[in-house]
């Protein structure tokens, strides 16, 4: 295997890590409004990734990084032609950490506290809600292609990429990821938010599987390859199953299932754009490829070394840290009269 | 699409808008990253003094500059994604054509750093009722290696636009390729600017500690904490400033001898001189640039020592390195602005020296715990505190307007960098955009970090219930 491929696969790993991660924090985040009937349950739900959101998101960072190293003419052509959602996208993420720090301390300088917590509450859902879905927007445009031209210079403009396909990949991951946040909440709270999570995440699964249903196959039409064919159904399989799991009140399964969903699903992505990496609609000859995108021998050398050895690191610390809060988080967690 | 706009706005340059962002949003990331780059270290500091002698008073102080570091520490995050992301946005023919150099560190910080960082960081806030004691202790200094690590690669990474090395110019793909890493990771740039950036940053973590135990003095409450904690301030400060100083020097070196030019633009220095003549001038009334001088001090000799280290040494002048350029490079203007570099450079000594001055004499009054100082002197000790912070921006802006026209010296000009898919409107929506949130978010943050400040330190409950999970949100 050669090193731009394998550099291929780390780059798919970084993002899919990504997705799982952060992806359950953007649910926990966009079911405040739905599942924290009062202060006490909407602390409980934040709580529940207190001490790894920040991490999770950190994933997006160094994968962002590693496109840039490995893939420089890669990382150039999508966040220039990008420019707008990228924008949203951090613009959400910012108001989303923030809000996670300062929505408790309203108190501290006299603001209305109310009124504070809420203002703070809609940045947590918009700033969660709004990546879930501008990602799966952005990840379904590479995988179709867009209009870049003989020097990978994108053309389009935002409304380029608010077609039908680009949107249906949105709302498959926003729902996809709403129904990650919900198991997780059942699997990481105790008392009567797990069962409302519970019941709420097999409606929203179900309109998950209708949408990740068709979006799947159409990719699978356009971009057929046999491991495209495998993960879609796999994709398919662990999801259906996961919402049976949720419906028997095994969240620990259904939780490992969902997982395997993101992987399959993002998985089949990454297989149908391979070698391409951003493909050209405009030709076929300017599209970006594993090839014409990637970094120098040397540099790949050294960041597969650099790889190897911390990836392994990362996975066993980060690891340990789910392992210490590995505790369930309940309205009894939460001290009477704090803020 | 754009057909629908008026011609004023297409005729916006996406260039200066970058620019205007990218400076905008640099400087606002590194107001908080000083904080944490110091902070993080003198709270693992006092909460080190606290696991080894059991006293309350440094679990107090431990908890209380804690908070104050965790309300600095978001924000440095939050910002901190936007600079990953703008290289690409903004600067995509940059990433294009440095990318296989640049983007190792960028991506090495990651792997590394920023991993490291953000996980034992949660660790550490969530930790406190979890995890043993001596464990817990860990994971902050865990966390400070995770800071200085990503600091150290972001510097190697700018080090590398300062003074390109390790790599060779690929004709046919036309770009830089990296060819020695090991280069790159100790660029003589790098080395000299990462004990600099970081004992400039102790100097703003020990005014903050100073201008919080200060305030309390001066009302005469938290009386025992406040002193131990006003006092490990001013040396802190004191000896942070030291050691500016001693690594400054070595960044002057550095800088003579890989951006002449910059040293000669922080001087104003229009001909070459040596000797007495390589003067340094303190303050200059009329312009800068020797045409129409009303009025200077100018010490003798000190140019040519910073420069050279030698008294009789020779600092070549702007004129002359301007037509080295023009034969090397070809025709245009290679000066900085010079009144922004010449005056940057003295801002800069300038507050940061003020700043180390305010900490002396604070030692010496504050001698033998004698603490029933005016309140002016409080005030004081208060109202340094964004001292040196200022200088730390202000050297920045001398550090990176000094390299223009260059965005990788003498490899590539910062106008050939921009992306050129981007248009002007997109910029002018980003950067109003970021204005906004930035403007918000100062103003929240600045509010939080006082009221915890004013605040003082809390009475710490002895571990609780081991059963209630830890919650800090
Ligand atoms: C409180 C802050 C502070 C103080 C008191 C000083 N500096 Fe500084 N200086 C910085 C904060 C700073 C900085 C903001 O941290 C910079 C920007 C880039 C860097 O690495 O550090 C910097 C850059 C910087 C550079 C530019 C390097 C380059 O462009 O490559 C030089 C030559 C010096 N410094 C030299 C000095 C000297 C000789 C000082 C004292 C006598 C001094 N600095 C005090
Ligand atoms: C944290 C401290 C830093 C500050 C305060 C800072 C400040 C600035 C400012 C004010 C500019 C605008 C200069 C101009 O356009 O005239 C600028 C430009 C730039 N800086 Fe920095 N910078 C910092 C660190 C870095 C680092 C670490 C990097 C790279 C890793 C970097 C890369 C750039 C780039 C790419 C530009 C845009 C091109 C240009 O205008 O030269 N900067 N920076
Ligand atoms: C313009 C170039 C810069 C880029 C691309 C950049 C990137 C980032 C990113 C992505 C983060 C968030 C990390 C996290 O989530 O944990 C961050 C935070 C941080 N950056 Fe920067 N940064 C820049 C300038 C600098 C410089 C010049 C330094 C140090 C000298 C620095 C030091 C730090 C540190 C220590 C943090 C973590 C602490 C905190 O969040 O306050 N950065 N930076």
């Amino acid at each position: 295997m050669q090193l731009n491929e394998i550099w291929f696969l780390i780059v798919g790993f970084l993002f899919i890590g990504y997705f799982v991660l952060d992806g359950f924090d953007f649910g926990v985040g966009m079911a405040l409004p739905f599942l924290g009937k009062d202060d006490t349950d909407r602390r409980v739900l934040i709580n529940a990734i207190g001490p790894v959101w920040d991490l999770n998101e950190t994933w997006v960072i160094v994968a962002g990084a590693s496109l840039f190293a490995a893939f420089p003419e890669w990382y150039a052509s999508l966040f220039s032609g990008f420019y707008l959602p990228l924008l949203l996208i951090l613009a959400a993420l910012i108001m989303r950490g923030v809000a996670f720090e300062y929505r408790g301390k309203g108190h501290t300088i006299g603001a209305d506290e109310k009124k504070w917590k809420s203002r703070f509450d809609l940045m947590i859902v918009v700033g969660s809600a709004l990546p879930a879905l501008l990602w799966g927007v952005a990840f379904a445009n590479i995988v179709q292609g867009v209009p870049l031209n003989k020097e990978h210079v994108y053309t389009g403009t935002l409304f380029t990429l608010l077609n039908p396909y680009g949107l249906l990949g949105g709302l498959v991951t926003l729902t996809l990821f709403f129904t990650h946040g919900l198991i997780f909440i059942t699997l990481k709270t105790d008392g009567d938010i797990k069962d409302r999570a519970r019941a709420l995440a097999t409606k929203v699964g179900v309109i998950t599987t209708v949408l990740a249903a068709v979006f799947l196959v159409w990719t699978l039409i356009a971009h057929f390859s046999v491991l495209g064919f495998i993960l879609t159904a796999l994709a398919a399989l662990s999801l259906i199953a996961a919402l049976l799991a949720n419906h028997l009140k095994r969240e620990g399964i259904s939780f490992s299932l969902l997982v395997v969903t993101i992987i399959t699903a993002v998985g089949s992505l990454f297989a149908a754009l391979f070698p391409n990496v951003f493909p050209s609609s405009t030709n076929p000859a300017f599209s970006l490829t594993i090839d014409n995108a990637s970094s120098s021998e040397y540099t790949l050398t050294v960041m597969t070394w650099v790889a190897v050895v911390m990836i392994p690191l990362v996975l066993i610390y980060q690891g340990w840290t789910y392992w210490v809060f590995r505790k369930r988080v309940s309205r009894k967690s939460i001290p009477a009269g704090s803020h | 699409m754009h057909s629908a706009i008026p011609a004023v706005l297409t005729e916006l340059s996406a260039l200066d808008l970058s620019r205007w962002q990218f400076g905008l949003t640099t400087v606002y990331h590194f107001l908080f990253v000083p904080l944490t780059i110091g902070m993080v270290v003198l709270v693992a500091i006092l909460q080190t003094v606290w696991v080894r002698t059991n006293d309350e008073k440094f679990l107090k102080l431990t908890k209380l500059f804690g908070k104050i570091f965790l309300i600095n520490f978001a924000m440095g995050v939050v910002t901190g994604i936007v600079q990953e992301f703008q290289f690409g946005m903004n600067w995509s023919d940059y990433s294009r054509f440095v990318g296989d150099v640049f983007g190792a560190p960028l991506a090495m910080e990651g792997l590394l750093a920023f991993f490291f960082e953000a996980t034992f960081i949660g660790l550490w806030i969530f930790g406190w009722d979890r995890l043993p004691k001596k464990v817990h202790l860990a994971t902050i200094w865990m966390t400070v290696l995770g800071v200085w690590l990503s600091a150290y690669f972001i510097l190697a990474a700018n080090a590398f636009m300062q003074n390109p090395v390790g790599y060779q110019i690929n004709e046919v793909k036309n770009r830089a390729e990296l060819v020695d890493i090991g280069a790159v990771l100790t660029n003589i740039v790098a080395m000299n600017q990462f004990p600099h950036t970081v004992t400039a940053s102790f100097m703003f973590a020990g005014a903050v500690i100073v201008a919080v135990g200060a305030y309390h003095l001066k009302r005469k409450q938290f009386v025992e904490p406040m002193r131990t904690a006003t006092r490990f301030g001013l040396w802190t400060v004191l000896l942070g400033g030291i050691g500016t100083v001693i690594t400054g020097d070595g960044l002057g070196l550095a800088m003579v001898q890989t951006q002449p030019m910059k040293m000669a633009a922080a001087e104003a220095l229009y001909n070459t001189a040596s000797g007495a003549d390589a003067s340094f001038s303190i303050f200059t009334l009329g312009t800068p640039d020797g045409v129409s001088e009303l009025f200077s001090v100018r010490i003798p000799y000190l140019l040519s020592f910073l420069s050279t280290h030698t008294l009789n040494g020779t600092v070549e002048g702007l004129n002359n390195l301007q037509a080295q350029y023009v034969q090397l490079y070809g025709p245009g203007n290679y000066m900085p602005v010079l009144w922004i570099t010449y005056w940057a450079f003295r801002w800069m000594i300038g507050l940061g020296m003020l700043s180390a001055l305010v900490a002396v004499t604070g030692l010496l009054i504050t001698r033998k715990w004698k603490y029933n100082l005016p309140n002016w002197v409080w005030n004081v000790a208060i109202w340094a505190v964004p001292l040196p912070l200022l200088g730390i921006s202000v050297g920045w802006m001398f550090t990176e307007m000094g390299r223009q026209p260059w965005i990788v010296f003498k490899l590539m000009k910062t106008a050939n960098a921009v992306s050129p898919g981007i248009n002007g409107v997109d910029v002018l929506i980003s950067l109003i955009v970021f204005t906004l949130i930035y403007g918000v978010l100062a103003v929240v943050e600045f509010k939080l970090l006082v009221a915890a400040a004013q605040k003082g330190v809390e009475e710490q409950a002895v571990s609780e219930d081991s059963d209630k999970m830890a919650v800090a949100y």
